[in-house]
């Protein structure tokens, strides 16, 4: 089992490092959704086949869909020359080196960790809906407050209103 | 009782507290309901306590009322407290009444005004600290009323202040004010630095049990609070700021450059008499300043030809006439013509006002013209006015009380001849200005037409001073003509009686002589001003009336001597290596901002670059610890 | 059952999360930014499911949820705004949205 998640590690890695440095945009969003997928094998290998299912669904299905959605919207694939301008190489040197000296700190701070390797069980669905229903009960009410207002957010700000100026105005 | 006395100053306080937090935002009636009526309520305070103080003078001489303790520090203790005599009592009551009577009038002189509820609350500022310098019984408190009329008097004067030579003569006032002030409080170091106390009754006695008369340092003390008097009155060499201080609105004429807050210095004067005794150096040169300064004044006032320059140098002369009173040792026939004084003068001034606000703002008296048949309320309480300011025998309170200055001039044991001349020269003098004014303002043509009636509330107020102003010397009547001494019987509880020198000749034959004197002036005016006016025609275009008229060269002689050394020395110095200091602040603040203003460019990715560096760092950071 | 050390799964969980900080820094298209942002809600989401099943609680899935739900909301928030910027601007470069800069 344990090759299964190595390989499906690569293969996100591999793909978010493809998805961040593609130039065309919808390329790079599908290689994004590449990377969700593997992510959630591994989440399917960390005995939580629910949250997997809901990766799939949610991040891949829906929220990178309405990526794709506003991409083709705005035409943005058609300006492959303004992002080859933008991207220069020289400009990964210093993101790099900040990421490489937090990946240290990271390794430096996971030494200290015990690796308890106690028997493994698998956590139910039931119980994180048990879970999600009793304990973090107003948690959902409040998330659910929080769609709401998303959903009228998105509503208000995606609206374009002509901007009307009389005849005599215009010039 | 105890609770009224300390209203009287505490009510316009309030009312002044309330039109300043107010703002624009009351209507105006409220506005000038409040401002009004806190004096008038103060008016009628004074009227009961005075009332009880009368009636009960035979076994209290001082009322003393005293409020809260206001610095306490080592041996130097001054409280907020009243002390009411009758010297005090004199002086509350024209600032409330003849007070009240100019509110009035002007809710209808200001009605048009959009600054009328900070007029009202300047006035009400104005009449606290009046009463508040007229009331205290320590030195330092009436300090306190003394600078807060010296600032009202700045707002006030400069209350139409969108005209920048308004507040150029606002400062004037307030600077040469200054002058006197600061001579004033050195007066003041010195009495507490003797006698460690601050009350002035505890000082006077102190003064006279421990100085003998004519030591250096009474004469130093003296001195010094004579210059704070000069400053407040416009008295010789003080006296440029009252002709300019005519900028403001007629009622602030009315009220503090002719009524009150001009004779503060008599007050003070007054109040200190015993530190004037016991310097006759000093009060000698009262006398003598008062004298020039009356004839000095009484020349300028003869050459104007704005109708309120007239009035002021007018005021100017006779608070000399105030001073040279208090020099012979003459004190309460001071108080009794400041009284008088107060009633014409302020008189002659709403009646000013009534008559520049109908013709349109037209100031010079020789565009005038014609206004007796067109105005003849106004020109008979003006008429009034005049009489009592020239003194005319025998039917006009003025003459009662000039008669009895000069009478003492000559005849007090500090008097002399030369003195009463001086007084009788000025008397000819008035007679002729102010004749002069009322000949050439109400007779003749008109060269301008009024443009509307003057309403009740300017006339009812101006119509009881011409009453007041006639029979307000009935009080005090000279022994050849009633022998009524009411007013110096109210007053000697207070300041000592005058020192009578016999010289011989009996009072009558001055009255007889000031009388003649007065109405020959008033028939000279009618020569050369009405019947002949061509014949001062030559006198108009010389030399010597454009020295009268510019006040004896005064202005422009300050000007040479402090003004433009000054402005000289500033202006080489402008350029000087303290600025380096200043500017260097100023350039270092200026060069970070230069610098930091980089890190804000408005780019996202700057910031998220910024974000991830300090993060790195920190993180970096706590784990390597 | 899976014996993979926690630390590689929380160093795999790093690398995700570093990547999409480089991404976040280094593009200048807006929706890559965001992009990028996502890449790192997800890595975060992923710690989570990796605590929850090191201490066997389904708080962590709990929690991931949450996240997913703030993620997606976010997003649909976002891109609004993006295309109001679009519509404004005629640009989805990030550097020309600079007009709250310091004016000297």
């Amino acid at each position: 089992m344990n090759v299964f998640f190595y390989i499906a590690a690569a293969v996100a890695i591999f793909s978010t490092i493809m998805a961040i440095t593609g130039r065309n945009a919808i390329h790079s969003l599908l290689f994004l959704i590449l990377s969700l997928l593997a992510v959630s094998v591994v989440f399917y290998l960390l005995q939580a086949p629910f949250i997997a299912a809901l990766e799939v669904i949610i991040y891949a299905g829906a929220i990178m869909v309405l990526f794709i959605f506003v991409t083709m919207m705005l035409n943005i694939g058609l300006e492959k020359k303004t992002e080859k301008k933008w991207v220069r190489p020289g400009m990964w040197i210093i993101p790099s080196i900040l990421a490489a000296v937090l990946l240290t700190d990271l390794v430096l701070a996971l030494q200290v960790a015990p690796t308890a390797t106690a028997a493994r069980q698998i956590v139910e669905p039931k119980q994180v809906g048990i879970s999600l229903f009793s304990t973090y009960l107003l948690a959902v009410e409040i998330a659910a407050v929080m769609l709401m207002a998303g959903v009228i957010g998105a509503y208000h700000l995606g609206s374009q209103k002509k901007k009307v100026t009389h005849r005599f105005l215009e010039n | 009782m105890e609770i009224l006395i300390s209203l009287i100053p505490a009510i316009p306080l309030l009312g002044f507290l309330f039109l300043s937090l107010a703002g624009g935002r009351v209507p105006r009636k409220l506005a000038g309901f409040v401002g009004a009526g806190t004096v008038g309520i103060s008016m009628i305070l004074t009227f009961i306590v005075a009332f009880v103080f009368i009636g009960s003078l035979h076994h209290i001489k001082v009322w003393n009322v005293v409020l809260w303790e206001w610095i306490g520090a080592a041996d130097m203790h001054a409280n907020i407290a009243f002390s009411l005599d009758s010297l005090s009592l004199i002086f509350m009551f024209v600032i409330t009444f003849v007070g009240f009577l100019i509110h009035v009038y002007s809710l209808e002189f200001m009605a048009k005004d959009e600054g009328f509820t900070r007029f009202f609350a300047y006035m009400n500022l104005f009449v606290g600290s009046m009463l508040i310098l007229v009331m205290s019984d320590n030195l330092l408190l009436m300090y306190l009323g003394w600078e807060g009329v010296g600032l009202c008097s700045y707002l006030l004067i400069g209350f139409w202040y969108k005209d920048p030579a308004n507040g150029r003569a606002a400062r004037k006032a307030f600077i040469v004010t200054r002058v006197g002030d600061t001579a004033m409080i050195f007066g003041i170091f010195i009495l507490f630095l003797n006698f460690h106390t601050l009350n002035t009754q505890e000082l006077m006695y102190d003064a006279s049990m421990n100085w003998v008369m004519g030591a250096p340092i009474a004469t130093l003390t003296a001195a010094l609070l004579l210059g704070g008097a000069l400053g407040k009155s416009a008295q010789l060499p003080l006296q440029t700021w009252l002709p300019d201080a005519m900028a403001g609105p007629s009622p602030v004429s009315a009220l503090i450059h002719a009524a009150t807050m001009v004779t503060a210095g008599v007050y003070l004067i007054a109040r200190t008499n015993v530190l004037f005794m016991l310097a006759p150096a000093v009060r000698s040169a009262v006398a003598v300043i008062g004298a020039l300064t009356l004839l000095l004044a009484g020349f300028s006032a003869l050459t104007q030809h704005d109708l309120k320059r007239i009035l002021a140098y007018s005021t100017i002369s006779q608070i000399g006439y105030m001073f040279l009173a208090l020099g012979v040792g003459a004190w309460s026939a001071a108080v009794f013509h400041f009284m008088v004084h107060a009633f014409f003068k302020a008189l002659l001034f709403l009646g000013a006002g009534i008559i520049i606000l109908v013709l349109n703002q037209e100031h010079n008296i020789f565009r005038m013209g014609g206004l007796r048949k067109k105005m003849p309320a106004v020109f008979i309480t003006f008429l009034a006015g005049s009489a009592s300011l020239s003194a005319l025998p025998l039917v006009t309170a003025g003459f009662y009380s000039k008669d009895q200055i000069l009478w003492y001039a000559f005849s007090s044991d500090y008097g002399s001849v030369l003195l009463w001349v001086a007084g009788i020269v000025g008397a000819l003098l008035t007679a002729l200005y102010s004749f002069r004014m009322i000949f050439i303002t109400f007779y003749g043509e008109a060269k301008t037409e009024p443009s509307f009636k003057p309403g009740k509330l300017m006339l009812v107020p101006v119509s009881i001073l011409a009453i007041l102003s006639v029979i307000g010397g009935f009080v005090e009547l000279p022994d050849s003509l009633g022998n009524v001494h009411l007013f110096s019987d109210l007053l000697s509880n207070t300041l000592p009686p005058v020192v009578l020198a016999n010289k011989g000749i009996p009072e009558y034959f001055f009255q007889i002589l000031s009388a003649v004197i007065v109405l020959a002036g008033i028939y000279l005016a009618y020569i050369v001003y009405l019947k002949k006016p061509e014949a001062s025609e030559s006198f108009r275009k010389s030399g010597l009336h454009a020295f009268f008229e510019e006040g004896w060269g005064f202005d422009a002689l300050y000007d040479t001597l402090f003004v433009r050394p000054v402005v000289w020395l500033s202006e080489i110095d402008k350029k000087d290596f303290t600025d380096i200091f200043n500017k260097g602040l100023a350039g270092i603040a200026l060069l970070f901002n230069t610098l930091l203003v980089k890190t804000q460019n408005g780019k996202l990715r700057w910031y998220l670059m910024s974000l991830a560096i300090g993060i790195t760092l920190i993180l970096t950071y706590m784990l390597t610890r | 059952m899976l014996t993979v050390p926690v630390q590689i799964q929380i160093l795999l969980a790093g690398i995700l999360f570093f990547l999409g900080l480089i991404g976040l820094l280094v593009r200048r298209n807006i929706i890559f930014m965001l992009m990028s942002v996502e890449i790192m809600f997800n890595s975060a989401g992923l710690v989570f499911i990796i605590a929850g099943s090191h201490w066997m609680q389904p708080d962590g899935q709990v929690m991931f949820i949450f996240i997913l739900t703030v993620a997606a909301v976010e997003v649909a928030i976002g891109l609004a705004l993006i295309l109001q910027l679009y519509h404004h601007f005629k640009t989805l470069d990030a550097d020309a949205i600079d007009k709250l800069k310091d004016k000297i």
